[in-house]
């Protein structure tokens, strides 16, 4: 695999469609929010779309996926349907986990989504035992195990990285270095703030990617899944973002400054894929209107999915607290 | 060592037996943990699996039980069978965020789209003067968690049996080892080749008390009925073996039988397995009780390494002779 990728019109608008579905949807979802559709805690993608939407370019249905809270975005972009998705934040029965997480708890056992974790790295060994699994039972597959840059302070992350080394384990670690562990910024966290050097330590072979641009995203996914389906082990990718909102649905941000959101705000990944797209003559404004379009019926419907929802029988509260079968 | 006697052999000989079984059983089977292949198990019970079964099978890994924890989910998620070894429990601290936050609410939290099968044996309890650090008994804590299994096998014969049950059981399952156990002889009985992971079983009958006992106070508890024999008291010893899902049913009908109970828990009394019962007791039996029920718990200390403080933190035969005295009918 080069460090190129010849991007033609189907595979562009498919990154555009996919960061933008993220995109709306997540504004939706602040909108429900605001109306009381939605509670609990609601961490929103925005900004970091580039880095789902590149790394689910790497994997097929045989990969797994663990997730971390903020995981609308990497559900989404894994293929499952939005309807649940959304119906999940309301807590109903027809949401992908029958309403029991919520936004930060997404499961999809078709999918292979083993979950959104909100634990801070406590994905991180989860993934490191399927792809043990896997490499016995799914030779080739992959496990993407995504977290952010605040697991690194974790011992978590250390164990697993170190685990996922010495077995030589088939895990995509996928760091989302959004700068901030909440408010705390990465500087005033980290000895040494280049998160990738720490994958570099257990011998896992890291890259820096720039996580605004679904295509260098995609290119270093592709490059890092090969590596390890061919046996090699473990890869590291740390995607350097940024979140456009606040960490949960609200927070005062004294951590960060205007200026530098707006600076970030500047890099876009999807304004920036757009007016790409549109300057490469990949996407006309008609084409653009459509997928717009075509994103605002898919979460009209995703809502109304939501809104029709059923809310779990109360009897049935306790179940599954202990399963009577491994599901097959 | 050689004995005569078929079927007899230490707690220890049948943890290994039963892993043995476990792996020769199902090829998705496999052990990991700290020390668990070239040493052979800190307490020995994995002692020559790694000659046997080879390195795929029985995993030494790092000092990092989060990762031995969380790896053990992952992969019973994903379709293996993990046997998990943790030291002792007090290393499980380490361990407790994927065991509570993740073995115990995948299976709830997903609404039922992936089972955690996997089971986690961990050494427990003191008397072997190893101090505050490798002595506590922890297991009343997990059995506060709903999404788990919690077994304390205080017989040869559940420590021989209870793991492949626990194996076959589509939950999240800890088995405490006691450290005192490791070293008891027993014989099984060779027309019992499986044993249930729901029931609490009555190991002594009797009419004039109950002791409800478990692991490593068994052996005391039926010490201290033997005791209670010769001065006339006819003590019942129910042994929990299952402390999670706790079997009320043969709880409640032991104590409506004898009216009187004492429960032995070697945890902390505060916050114990033992209040938790003594709670279901008065809930579900007051009028039936002729006593009040006594608790012989661990002193309210971490557990200091010389023995005869040790000893005297610790539940023993004659405390529990004494409770049961105290409780029994006047003569």
């Amino acid at each position: 695999m080069t460090g190129k990728l010849k991007i033609d019109k189907e595979h562009g608008q498919h990154l555009f469609r996919q960061m933008l579905r993220i995109r709306r949807f997540e504004s939706k979802a602040a909108e429900l929010y605001q109306a009381q559709k939605i509670r609990g805690f609601l961490h929103l993608y925005d900004g970091e779309e580039a880095i789902a939407v590149g790394i689910m370019q790497a994997l097929d249905e045989r990969d797994a996926i663990v997730a971390t809270y903020r995981e609308h975005g990497h559900a989404l972009a894994r293929g499952i349907a939005m309807g649940p998705v959304m119906a999940e934040m309301y807590g109903k029965l027809e949401g992908c986990s029958r309403g029991r997480g919520g936004s930060m708890h997404i499961f999809d056992r078709d999918a292979r989504f083993l979950g959104g974790n909100a634990i801070v790295a406590g994905g991180m060994p989860l993934a490191v035992g399927t792809a043990l699994a896997d490499r016995q039972l799914r030779p080739g597959a992959v496990t993407a195990c995504f977290f952010g840059e605040g697991a690194a302070g974790e011992g978590e992350f250390h164990e697993s990285m170190n685990l996922a080394a010495l077995w030589r384990l088939p895990v995509l670690f996928v760091c989302e270095n959004n700068l901030y562990a909440m408010g705390v910024p990465l500087e005033i966290a980290e000895a040494d703030t280049q998160i990738v050097h720490k994958a570099q330590g257990y011998g896992i072979p890291g890259e820096q990617v720039d996580g605004m641009n679904p295509v260098a995203v995609e290119i270093a996914a592709q490059r890092a899944v090969e590596s390890i389906r061919e046996g090699n082990g473990p890869y590291f990718l740390e995607c350097r973002t940024y979140r456009f909102r606040a960490h949960s649905m609200f927070d005062s941000q004294q951590y960060r400054t205007k200026e530098e959101v707006e600076q970030w705000k500047e890099r876009d990944p999807l304004a920036h894929m757009q007016k790409w797209l549109i300057d490469a003559r990949l996407m006309s404004q008609d084409e653009l209107s459509e997928i717009e379009a075509e994103v605002d019926a898919e979460i009209e419907e995703a809502v109304a999915f939501a809104e029709a929802g059923t809310w779990e029988d109360v009897d049935d509260l306790e179940r599954f607290v202990l399963m009577d079968e491994v599901p097959r | 060592m050689s004995d005569p006697t078929p079927g007899r052999m230490t707690y220890r000989e049948a943890c290994k037996q039963a892993i043995r079984d476990a792996l020769n059983r199902d090829p998705n089977c496999f052990v990991m943990g700290e020390d668990v292949g070239l040493y052979g198990g800190c307490y020995a019970v994995t002692k020559g699996l790694l000659e046997e079964f080879g390195p795929d099978r029985i995993r030494d890994t790092p000092l990092a039980e989060s990762v031995i924890a969380g790896a053990g989910i992952g992969a019973a998620i994903g379709g293996m069978r993990p046997i998990v070894e943790i030291m002792t429990c007090n290393f499980s601290l380490l361990a407790l965020d994927q065991i509570v936050n993740n073995a115990a609410t995948i299976p709830h939290m997903s609404g039922g789209q992936f089972a955690v099968p996997v089971v986690i044996r961990m050494a427990t309890g003191g008397g072997r003067q190893l101090a505050a650090q490798h002595s506590h008994s922890l297991e009343g804590w997990y059995a506060h968690i709903p999404g788990i299994k919690v077994l304390a096998p205080g017989t040869v014969e559940d420590a021989r049996y209870m793991l492949a049950a626990a194996l076959d059981d589509p939950n999240p399952v800890l088995i405490f080892e006691h450290v005192v156990l490791y070293n008891e002889e027993g014989t099984l009985d060779p027309e019992v080749t499986a044993v249930d992971i729901s029931s609490a079983k009555v190991r002594r009958p009797g009419s004039d008390l109950t002791i409800l006992a478990y692991g490593g106070c068994l052996p005391k508890a039926l010490e201290a009925a033997g005791q209670l024999a010769e001065a006339g008291i006819d003590a019942e010893v129910v042994d929990l073996r299952v402390l999670r899902p706790l079997d009320d049913a043969t709880i409640f009908a032991s104590v409506s039988r004898t009216r009187r109970c004492v429960i032995v828990d070697e945890g902390w009394r505060s916050g114990s397995l033992s209040a938790e019962i003594a709670a279901r007791l008065a809930d579900d039996l007051f009028f039936e009780l002729d006593a009040p029920i006594r608790r012989v718990c661990t002193r309210e200390v971490p557990i200091p390494y010389p023995a005869h403080l040790e000893e005297a933190a610790l539940p023993q035969t004659a405390d529990i002779v004494e409770a049961a005295r105290a409780l029994a009918r006047p003569q």
